[in-house]
């Protein structure tokens, strides 16, 4: 019987049975599968693979990112999405298919610096991925606190079936976008849950493979701890919130 | 070099050497992955006398872009001595000698590191060595593999580095410098555990056959070594403590 999970880094023989190999792990000599990255090793039913604990986001078709506007051309805007590669996002995907260079300005809908929620549309080996905002809840980011956690802890946010980041919006009335490179932006009317939601993401990021983590995770949010430091630290912030929405 | 004794004994009558190691014994290896802040991926390591740092940027963009290759990423390796790493002041500007050592690691690091992933990219590897004492193209080969896989750069298998030679007509594990200089062979290794391949072999002296196999056997014996501590050094930083950032990144044998 093959052990389930387990901590693995390169080169670490995770099965030889009959299993599929998918993310991060590498068939060797057509039987044994090894491990490519330093992470947690997962046999679940038929298929193998490790969620890392290391390195950058990879991107993949479909999956929700938080890009930061780097710069933008007559036709397209460049995406900063933590990775390796930059996204591209095309002017007709904003304007519409009757788009003009010469017409629209492309800085009034979207200048540098902002965030933007938006989906990989297509990504292959040849070129940049390519992003697509024109969907439900996707576009311009306007309010929120940007938190940046490691890519690898992004499933660990969510948590099975999503019970993490329902704890999280629930207990601090918040609502949280969680891109896949690692970008989670939380919006809260409320500075207490603001600074409380931040928290607990923050506490996801660093003890992402402790067990029992959403117990504990409830646990902080209900206790409120800190709650002398607390009040000085919410006047801040809620200065800085209106200053990013000037 | 510098000072050193000229008619040292390599090996004595009762199979000791110089420094006091058995034939079949490495020096005091000390590894810690992490510890660069600005770096994706770093790792230290103390090889002896040998002080190394490695640090690890990307997969990134490849600066000058015509170096970037569509079909796969690429490696760029720079080994470096610091002008204090030796007996008397090196120049910092890099030698025939250095040019040379960057481009056997990055030829011993390439058919682990899966650079097909992430093509137009680059994976940039830097080493600095602090403090050299013979064999540090295998120390900063072992230090550059835990720097990968701390960068999350996806690789086959770890790589770990270590010589053999001959002294006294002796087959030797881990050249130190004294033996290096007056001994009669020195052949550094590189080498994938799991795959059990050898991906560095060089060799400065003269072999028989059969002391040659006996020193591709010694290597790898000390490879094996070289890569326990490798693991340990990567589960400490990752998997020791609640946080998985806990313990001191350390692991050491003697």
């Amino acid at each position: 019987m093959d052990v389930r999970r387990r901590y693995v880094i390169p080169g670490d023989t995770i099965t030889s049975g009959p299993y599929r190999p998918e993310q991060n792990v590498t068939l060797v000599g057509g039987k044994k599968i090894v491990s490519t990255v330093v992470g947690v090793s997962e046999i679940y039913d038929n298929t193998v693979k490790v969620i890392p604990l290391a390195g950058k986001y990879i991107p993949k078709i479909n999956d929700l990112v938080v890009g930061k506007v780097i710069r933008h051309t007559s036709l397209s805007w460049e995406l900063d999405i933590n990775s390796c590669y930059v996204g591209f996002l095309p002017a007709t995907d904003v304007f519409g298919r009757d788009f003009s260079a010469h017409a629209d300005e492309l800085a009034t809908k979207l200048r540098t610096g902002d965030l933007v929620a938006a989906r990989v549309a297509n990504f292959d080996r040849t070129r940049d991925p390519l992003v697509t905002i024109s969907d439900r809840d996707l576009g311009k980011i306007d309010s929120g606190d940007l938190v940046e956690i490691a890519p690898g802890r992004v499933p660990r946010l969510i948590g099975k079936r999503g019970t993490m980041i329902q704890t999280i919006e629930t207990a601090t009335n918040s609502v949280i976008t969680i891109g896949q490179n690692g970008r989670v932006v939380v919006a809260c009317d409320d500075a207490e849950g603001l600074l409380k939601a931040k928290k607990a993401i923050r506490m996801v990021n660093s003890m992402a493979h402790s067990t029992n983590l959403t117990e504990k995770v409830k646990e902080m949010l209900e206790s409120g701890n800190g709650a002398p430091r607390e009040t000085t630290t919410t006047t801040i912030t809620t200065e800085r919130r209106e200053d990013d929405r000037e | 070099m510098g000072g050193r004794e000229a008619t040292m004994v390599l090996l004595d009558e009762n199979g000791i050497r110089c420094d006091g190691r058995k034939v079949d014994e490495t020096r005091h290896v000390m590894i810690r992955a992490g510890g660069l802040k600005n770096a994706d991926g770093s790792a230290y390591i103390e090889f002896g006398d040998n002080k190394i740092v490695a640090g690890v940027f990307g997969p990134r963009d490849v600066h000058p872009k015509h170096m970037s290759d569509t079909d796969t990423g690429i490696l760029r390796v720079r080994y470096h001595m610091e002008p204090f790493s030796v007996g008397e002041r090196k120049n910092p500007a890099p030698s025939r000698r250095e040019i040379e050592i960057s481009k056997v690691i990055k030829e011993a690091l390439e058919p682990a590191v899966m650079l097909e992933m992430f093509p137009r990219t680059v994976v940039d590897v830097f080493i600095e060595v602090l403090q050299a004492d013979g064999g540090t193209r295998c120390a900063a080969l072992s230090a550059a593999s835990v720097a990968l896989a701390d960068a999350g750069i996806p690789m086959r298998d770890m790589v770990a580095g270590c010589a053999a030679g001959k002294v006294a007509d002796t087959v030797i594990l881990d050249v130190n410098n004294e033996e290096d200089q007056a001994g009669q062979a020195d052949m550094p290794m590189g080498y994938m555990p799991t795959l059990e391949k050898i991906t560095l072999l060089q060799l400065d002296g003269i072999l028989t056959p059969e002391e040659y196999e006996k020193c591709v056997e010694f290597g790898i014996k000390g490879c094996m070594q070289v890569y326990e501590l490798q693991k340990k050094a990567l589960s400490e930083k990752y998997f020791d403590g609640e946080n998985g950032r806990g313990g001191s990144g350390r692991s050491q044998k003697r």
